[in-house]
């Protein structure tokens, strides 16, 4: 708290101190966000980018979790896949910004495609990763007791993996809310990315830039104290360090 | 006779770490295998488990040959077998997941009050001593009802004093559960005080030296001048005096 006010305060003394600049004060964006909010927009833009995050986001685990397990338990198949994963992932998502519009034309289709594109990879990985680091014991007791493959996955497996899977899940969507901002700077004509452009190429209103900034880091900490209250459940608290 | 070790080779690589194992053990029997670290004890009972395929030999359980693991024959693992993310009633519970909802709680019930675990039936592994987590495995295992135990040196990890009730538990749980169990250790007077055989194996790779017959009643007088000679025979037997 007190950190934040200091950073606010040399803010204020920095804008001051340089006067031709077109860096808004604390108060110049903080009415900023105020006029967006009169006119409706922010709340449209704020629930705009959470809702291309929230699909692309939600699709990226629905994919990247049972292919990650599976990857994990067949050493024959993580060893065909994970060479492509390795080459796939040191590309930015944003280079897949041409070939997302190709595919889905400009649009939230897009949008949610590089969200998409940006969490599964990351997630896999450290899925297959939480796989790898599974006791043996814990499998063998699973298969001692006549578990199916299935029910091995269902009751061993998944609740073995879960306190790193949530770690995993965290990062991840905070590269998720990344990327939508970035993408929406290209791809569509709302959220908060889309604000920023708009607001500089309609008439350089660096406050409005300034209040998409502050938005996007607030809702950012936002979803990442949400992900953190999932490290609290108490059939996870045995994988993080001792309290 | 219930389990049967026929013949039993097995090589990792180049290196062979059991060589002609032969041995049978009855039914309600409880053997110890005996050896030092390293000579293959664990590779045995992981045989027997089903969970490795030896390279020669097989191993039958009354009379069937064993391909892999069996719920009617559990292993416990050191207290790290647990579930961590289950409490201890689900932990107990987690093997009976084919059986009704009031005969799972019945069975819970009472396995929690074998092992002296009542009030505990919430808590999470982390929040057991490691005495309790072990006690904890074995309900879990025998609230299936296995014929057999196989326990590898289950209580290597605990302090002396814990050690010693543990073995005290097991012995009341075995005479009140009556199943076969083997048990692993490389302790020597551990071994004296459980089994009714001790099996010595050889360093590796793992022979069968010497099968010794404990014929003294539980409880064990460890002053008894029987147990003593036994004791020493077998020290004899692995090459050490009994003294320090
Ligand atoms: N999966 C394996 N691959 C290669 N070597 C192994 C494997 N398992 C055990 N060994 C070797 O076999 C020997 C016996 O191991 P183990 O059965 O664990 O002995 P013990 O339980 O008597 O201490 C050791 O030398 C060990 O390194
Ligand atoms: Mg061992």
């Amino acid at each position: 708290m007190l950190g934040i006010a200091v950073a606010v305060a040399a803010w204020q003394l920095a804008v001051a101190a340089s006067p031709r600049t077109l860096v808004p004060t604390p108060w110049q964006t903080l009415r900023a966000i105020g006029e967006l909010a009169e006119k409706g927009l922010l709340v449209r833009y704020v629930v705009a980018s959470l809702f291309r995050v929230t699909w692309g986001y939600l699709a990226a685990v629905a994919v990247a979790v049972p292919a990650g397990v599976t990857l994990g338990l067949s050493r024959r198949g993580d060893s065909a896949v994970n060479p492509i994963l390795q080459i796939l992932r040191p590309i930015s998502p944003l280079a897949w910004i041409p070939i997302g519009i190709l595919w889905f034309g400009v649009g939230d289709a897009a949008a949610i495609f590089l969200i998409f594109l940006a969490s599964v990879l990351p997630l896999t990985t450290a899925t297959v990763e939480a796989v790898h680091n599974l006791e043996g014991v814990h499998l063998a007791a699973g298969r001692n007791f006549g578990l199916s493959h299935a029910e091995l996955v269902r009751s061993v497996v998944v609740p073995g993996i879960l306190p790193q899977l949530i770690v995993a899940m965290r990062i991840t969507l905070g590269i998720a809310w990344l990327v939508v901002v970035a993408a929406e700077m290209i791809a569509v004509n709302s959220g908060l990315g889309f604000l920023i452009v708009d607001a500089r190429n309609a008439g350089n209103r660096y406050d409005l830039v300034v209040a998409g900034m502050v938005l996007i880091g607030l809702i950012g900490i936002g979803l990442d104290l949400l992900m953190r209250r999932l490290e609290r459940l108490p059939s996870v608290r045995w994988g993080y360090a001792a309290e | 006779m219930k389990v049967h070790f026929d013949s039993i080779g097995m090589r990792f690589g180049g290196v062979r770490v059991l060589d002609d194992i032969n041995l049978s053990v009855n039914a309600g029997e409880f053997v110890c295998i005996l050896g030092p670290s390293g000579c293959g004890k664990s590779t045995l009972l992981n045989i027997v488990g089903g969970f490795v395929t030896p390279t020669e030999g097989r191993v039958t359980i009354d009379g069937e040959p064993v391909t892999g693991p069996d719920p009617r024959r559990i292993f416990v693992f050191q207290e790290r077998g647990v579930f961590p993310w289950l409490t201890v009633e689900e932990n107990i519970g987690f093997g009976l997941f084919r059986q009704k909802d009031d005969e799972k709680r019945a069975r819970i019930a009472r396995y929690v009050q074998l092992v002296g675990l009542q009030g505990f039936e919430r808590s999470y592994p982390r929040e057991l001593s490691g005495g309790m987590k072990q006690r904890l495995e074995v309900a879990r295992a025998l609230a299936v009802d296995p014929d057999v135990l196989y326990l590898d040196e289950p209580f290597g990890a605990l302090d002396s004093i814990t050690r010693l009730q543990m073995r005290r538990e097991l012995l009341r749980i075995w005479q009140a559960e009556r199943k076969t169990i083997l048990f692993v250790t490389h302790d020597i007077e551990e071994s004296v005080q459980l089994a009714d055989r001790v099996v010595v194996l050889s360093a590796r790779p793992g022979r069968v030296r010497r099968v010794v017959d404990v014929n003294l009643a539980h409880p064990r007088d460890l002053s008894d001048p029987r147990y003593i000679a036994l004791r020493d025979e077998i020290f004899g037997e692995i090459g050490l005096a009994h003294q320090i």
